[in-house]
């Protein structure tokens, strides 16, 4: 049900995009998801890859500095108040970091990445309700 | 396991040893008829030191006793850049053996030379301080000092060598490599600067290599000054146990003291190289036991002779006898050096102390860099902080509280204010292995 998500630190300087996805790239590590987070000095660059282990390896080779953790992938019906549906759910009522949307869908369904503080218990509240947490292959599948 | 502790026996039968032991009245001795010699060379053969004697109206006969050493005029680094490059030689160019230089940012670079003794009296007091911190013939050696014109590299593998044991020439650099030979090589003791030995640790780990796994018991690390808190760190990941060797070029380069294994201060090989502790304002020679700046003067070097040289380091000079039992005197540890000094909006500023709040704050070490600069005319203190892997977060709020956790550390300590940057890694820029820690940018007024 956890969605590997890899967080790689930048300096907020021009260029330091282009070396993340160059090296990556160069790796053959694709890119499903990226957002940025940042603040006047230095970035977060989120990304959600087909191969989190491999992505951190290459980008420690690459002097970046990349670390893994955990989020969850919810869909989200594509019509109007879809996202305030599901957070009118027991979800809603977890404590939730960041979230951001991912660039595809599933099954006709937009899909949310959540950041959440205690990720076993969102899960947990997620099993009670209709927006069953999508998994890694699944959502992995077509890469 | 075999005992290293300071009262090993092994370490007082070595007969090499036996000069680190010397009964004290016979060291002054030998020191006074050393220190005689060589203010008599300086004086014949090097004209800034007999026109410095001359003008204090001192002729070589006046030291009469070690205490008259006060009467000689002192020299300094400016001294080896205004007489650049043979200017201090005391012996024809065809006596000597070696030249080493400095890296020298600005300008010329100092120059020193050695003479076929003074090589073995170099690599023989090397040889003791290896000694002294329990290395030995069986050793293999992985030297990461920048070999060349510094010291450092050729000084410390000179004492191997002496000591019998198998040394890795590798030099500094091409960390992955360092971490395979350690490895491969089964080595057992490394030499270099400590800033680059935290460098190979980081590598290490990115590698997947325990350097505890290894067989590396020991290291001994110089050329800059590092503070209990990098030994501690050190220690803590490597499993080995970490000596600082004192030393600097213009005397010898590393070799003219070294801790043993007590590791409650450094002994300084007496019998080659005098002690002195002044007050840098007037000079004055202070009592043992105050703390000051260290003056040395070379007892037997022959190429070189120095006199009265001030070294920039603040130190003291122990009164009290080190358990280990040599009689050679021991300055503390240098924790700074007045030339490393900042002065910060009135307040004196050491890159050590940044280096303890870093540790203090994260429990690791960083590599980081100091930048002052002068921003509408006020001056900043700017601590450049890389974020390795296990300091990243995919969280912002928890990057930013880290930048606050180093930043409030760091102010506690200064007591001044401060702006911390997270960097990414290797950005800061890195020289012969020796870490470039200041960066001052300031408007001079
Ligand atoms: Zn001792």
């Amino acid at each position: 049900m956890k969605i590997p998500q890899v967080s790689v630190f930048v300096s907020n300087r021009p260029g330091r995009l282009q070396a993340v996805c160059r090296s990556l790239a160069d790796a053959g590590v694709n890119l499903l998801s990226l957002t940025l987070a940042d603040s006047g000095e230095f970035g977060l660059i989120r990304l959600i890859v087909n191969n989190p282990e491999k992505a951190v390896d290459v980008l420690a080779k690459a002097g970046l500095s990349a670390t893994i953790t955990d989020v969850v992938a919810c869909p989200v019906n594509a019509a109007i108040g879809g996202l305030a549906e599901l957070l009118s759910t027991a979800v809603g009522s977890q404590q939730i970091d960041y979230m951001y949307a991912y660039p595809s869908t599933l099954n006709g369904s937009n899909i949310m990445i959540l950041r959440f503080q205690d990720t076993d218990k969102a899960i947990e509240a997620l099993k009670a309700t209709n927006f069953k947490a999508i998994d890694k292959e699944e959502l992995f599948k077509n890469t | 396991m075999r005992s290293t502790a300071w009262n090993d026996e092994e370490n007082r039968v070595l007969p090499e040893m036996a000069l680190d032991f010397m009964p004290e009245d016979k060291l002054r001795e030998l020191q006074l008829q050393r220190l005689r010699a060589t203010v008599k060379l300086a004086y014949e053969k090097v004209p800034l030191f007999r026109e410095r004697m001359d003008e204090k109206g001192v002729k070589p006969d006046d030291i009469k006793t070690l205490a008259d050493i006060s009467k000689v005029p002192f020299s300094m680094k400016k001294d080896l850049r205004d007489t650049y490059p043979y200017g201090l030689f005391a012996v024809d160019l065809s006596e000597v053996v070696r030249l080493h230089a400095s890296s020298g940012t600005t300008g010329k670079p100092i120059v020193v030379g050695y003479t076929k003794e003074d090589m073995e009296v170099w690599a023989q007091v090397v040889k003791r301080g290896l000694l002294a911190c329990g290395f030995r013939s069986t050793d293999i050696v992985q030297n990461f000092y920048g070999y060349g014109l510094f010291t450092g590299g050729l000084g410390i593998h000179g004492g191997f060598e002496a000591l019998g044991a198998t040394v890795i020439p590798i030099s500094g650099g091409n960390t992955e490599r360092q971490v395979m030979l350690m490895k491969d090589f089964g080595v057992t003791a490394v030499g270099g600067t400590p800033s680059y030995f935290v460098r190979i640790i980081d590598v290490a780990e990115k590698m997947g290599v325990d350097i505890r796994s290894l067989n590396v018991k020991r290291g001994i690390f110089g050329a800059e000054p590092w503070s209990d808190g990098m030994r501690d760190y050190i220690e803590e990941k490597t499993g080995i146990k970490a000596y600082d060797i004192y030393g600097l070029s213009e005397i010898v380069g590393p070799g003219v003291g070294c801790e043993c294994e007590c590791r409650d201060g450094i002994h300084i090989f007496e019998d080659h190289f005098y002690p002195e502790i002044i007050d840098p304002e007037t000079l004055e020679p202070l009592p043992d036991g105050e703390e000051g700046e260290l003056v040395i003067s070379t007892l037997s070097k022959k190429a070189m002779p120095i006199l009265r040289y001030r070294t920039r380091d603040i130190t003291a000079i122990e009164k009290t006898k080190c358990k280990c039992g040599r009689t050679i005197r021991r300055i503390r540890r240098i924790g700074r050096r007045s030339d490393d000094m900042i002065i910060m909006r009135g307040v004196n500023v050491f890159p050590s102390q940044i280096e303890t709040a870093l540790l203090r704050a994260e429990k690791a070490l960083p590599h980081y860099q100091i930048v002052l600069d002068t921003k509408n005319n006020m001056d900043t203190l700017e601590v450049k902080v890389e974020v390795s892997r296990d300091m990243v977060s995919d969280s912002m709020g928890a990057m930013e509280q880290l930048n606050k956790k180093f930043k409030h550390s760091i102010e506690q300590i200064l007591g001044i204010s401060v702006i911390v940057t997270l960097c990414e890694p290797d950005s800061l820029p890195r020289s012969e292995g020796k870490a470039k820690r200041v960066v001052d940018n300031r408007k001079k007024m």
